[in-house]
């Protein structure tokens, strides 16, 4: 928001500027910076005017939520304590949602599954928290790597669910995330993806806007539901009383309701559209006929992939999904339109991915799509591992990797 | 062909500081004006239980990250990586690429004679110095063995500047303090800790100044050209 000089200049809690998202995101002089994925949710946060953080260590997401805690030290974020499990996180997050707060909270891995009911207890109450999930294999065997197997159970609970591949997009999202679940109309809960140790361990260059700017602070009277009351108890969530009898009336309730929270993930396309400048992103050949869907690290693997094929003389691009939910349907049809291949490389055991590609091209593509490379527990995905599977494929000879 | 990349992999001990290296060695680089990313990988570990880092460094943006498995550098941070297997690849080189360099923390020749000839046909160089030395000689403790690693890992592929290591050590080292508003603000309790830490932080950069310039000799002695073209750009660190 470019300040003409008679509007009134405001400020949020920690003293920082408050200015438009798309000034925030678009408009506003970066500056580079080289810092890890975890330091950079503590900047998003920074500039983001968060009300409330609850947290609980769990590798590799400790140091994320340790640096948010940094952030409560220095008044940029109101209320930040330790739950006593992550079920308790997600559950006292809830409760600073329902009160109004902005809330953003971090898990991984086994910690994500021990806090899974609440994740559609936090969609079916439309409350727009922002967890930041940095995968790790679940248990067993014990594994604290990047696999995102978590992503699997996760997709139908009732959260829109983004993936950033690396700190800049972790950033971004982060920052676009708030905007986008908190619309009125769309006010669900929103995970943000990103690959543990991958992203949130490694340090790359980013690119930030001032930390003396920030976002509107939300807006809790604009809701679809009442802000609780907590001077009138007890305080309700919900209009459950008549959910909970056994007859039409509540059967209809409950089924309209659960249609009313999908339906909300979908109003959310225009604004995320909008806000992630495109639900995909696309690198490569535009015209290829071998083209690599993924999300995530398994993107970043499959751009250097391209890279390596084109020395081969093939011609190859990955399509990035930077949403899950809503997936980026029509976007994927129109980008595959050439596709001969589809190739939808993983970083987890079933396949996930795989399978949301192929459901939502079911005849709409001609294209074969083979669900490789996959690789799991913490395994690295090498592009030249990826390119060995496409020239197998493609009946090539497969000469050294190196 | 030049090489556009440089994939460097660091097997280490918990507890040697691989980690800082490998962030050290990036930060630098991207200070000098290339592309760079750097990333640990460990389990639970705990101290002497093998620990790897690895960096990447090039002349167009990188994506590539998680674990080196085809390295153009290996740097072996402790004798055991090689002699107890304490590695996550054995033998310890596997994936090396042609023409690559390994450099050992050890004075001792720690390679058996097939190692030798595997890598004899892929042209790698082996650098065996000892870095701890250096560190207890010149910072006074072992604990600078990674800044002595990071000086001759430097020194041998000749495209990064002493300057902008030294960039790369103050970035890991002072960040906090400089975070904090500068030093006239902070009370005397704190400033002498941050003496403590400039007088600790110099140490460190003599010990890795000392194993640059060693390695840039051996170079020089090997007949080694730079491993990668000049940097694309040239864009401060923040």
């Amino acid at each position: 928001m470019a300040q003409a000089p008679t509007e009134k200049v405001i400020y949020n809690r920690a003293g920082q500027r408050v200015v438009s998202p798309d000034y925030l995101l678009f408009e506003a002089p970066r500056t580079k910076h080289f810092m890890t994925g975890s330091e950079v949710v503590k900047e998003a946060v920074k500039r983001s005017s968060v009300d409330a953080s609850v947290s609980y260590p769990i590798t590799p997401q400790s140091e994320a939520a340790h640096l948010i805690g940094e952030l409560w030290v220095e008044g940029y974020v109101g209320v930040y304590f330790r739950g006593e499990s992550e079920f308790g996180v997600m559950s006292e997050i809830a409760g600073c949602a329902m009160a109004g707060a902005r809330c953003i909270t971090t898990t991984s891995g086994p910690g994500t599954l021990r806090a899974v009911e609440n994740f559609p207890m936090w969609a079916g109450s439309r409350l727009p928290i922002q967890l930041i999930l940095m995968v790790r294999g679940i248990n067993s065997p014990l594994t604290i790597q990047p696999d995102n197997l978590e992503v699997a159970f996760l997709l139908d609970t009732g959260c829109m669910i983004w993936y950033a591949e690396n700190a800049q997009d972790l950033f971004d999202m982060i920052i676009a995330g708030f905007v986008v679940a908190e619309k009125p109309e769309v006010h669900v809960p929103l995970i943000t993806v990103v690959d543990g140790f991958f992203v949130s361990h490694t340090r790359e260059a980013v690119m930030l806007p001032p930390d003396d700017i920030a976002l509107p602070p939300y807006d809790p009277y604009k809701a679809p539901m009442p802000v609780i009351d907590a001077e009138v108890p007890p305080g309700r969530f919900l209009r459950d009383p008549f959910i909970m009898k056994s007859n039409y009336v509540s059967y209809a309730t409950h089924t309209s309701w659960q249609f009313e929270v999908r339906a909300a993930i979908e109003r959310s396309r225009p604004y995320a559209k909008h806000y992630l400048r495109g639900l995909i992103e696309e690198f490569g050949d535009p015209e290829a006929e071998i083209v690599f869907v993924a999300c995530g690290t398994a993107a970043a693997q499959s751009k250097e992939a391209v890279r390596l094929l084109e020395d081969e003389g093939i011609k190859a691009k990955v399509v990035k999904l930077k949403t899950i939910r809503p997936f980026p349907v029509e976007e994927l049809v129109n980008a595959t339109k050439n596709a001969k291949i589809i190739f939808v490389p993983e970083f987890n055991v079933v396949g996930w991915l795989e399978r949301e590609v192929r459901r939502y091209l079911y005849k709409r593509s001609n294209a074969d799509i083979i669900g490789t490379p996959r690789v799991a527990g913490g395994m690295t995905m090498p592009p030249e591992v990826i390119v060995k599977e496409v020239l197998k494929i493609l009946g090539k000879e497969v000469k050294h990797v190196i | 062909m030049m090489r556009k990349r440089l994939n460097i992999r660091m097997p280490a001990l918990g507890g040697q500081g691989a980690v800082t290296a490998a962030h050290i060695i990036a930060t630098a680089a991207d200070y000098e004006g290339y592309y760079a990313i750097s990333n640990p990988f460990f389990g639970a570990e705990k101290r002497m239980a093998p620990a790897e880092s690895y960096a990447r460094i090039g002349i167009e943006p990188i994506f590539d990250r998680g674990e080196v498995v085809y390295p153009d550098i290996i740097m072996v941070f402790h004798p055991q990586v090689i002699t107890m297997g304490k590695s996550y690849t054995i033998p310890f080189y596997s994936g090396i690429k042609r023409n690559g360099l390994i450099i050992i923390n050890s004075e001792e020749d720690l390679l058996t004679e097939e190692d030798k000839e595997y890598l004899k046909s892929l042209e790698v160089k082996v650098l065996n110095f000892n870095a701890t030395k250096f560190a207890i000689d010149i910072a006074g403790t072992e604990l600078a063995t990674n800044m002595a690693m990071i000086g001759a890992f430097f020194g041998a592929v000749g495209v990064v500047s002493m300057e902008a290591i030294e960039e790369g050590i103050k970035s890991r080292f002072l960040k906090k303090f400089v975070a904090s508003g500068g030093t006239a603000a902070l009370d005397s309790a704190v400033e002498r800790k941050f003496k403590k830490k400039l007088e600790l932080i110099q140490k460190n950069l003599d010990t890795a100044k000392a194993a640059y310039e060693m390695a840039q000799r051996w170079a020089q002695e090997q007949g080694l050209e730079p491993f990668l073209p000049p940097p694309p750009k040239k864009a401060l660190v923040q």
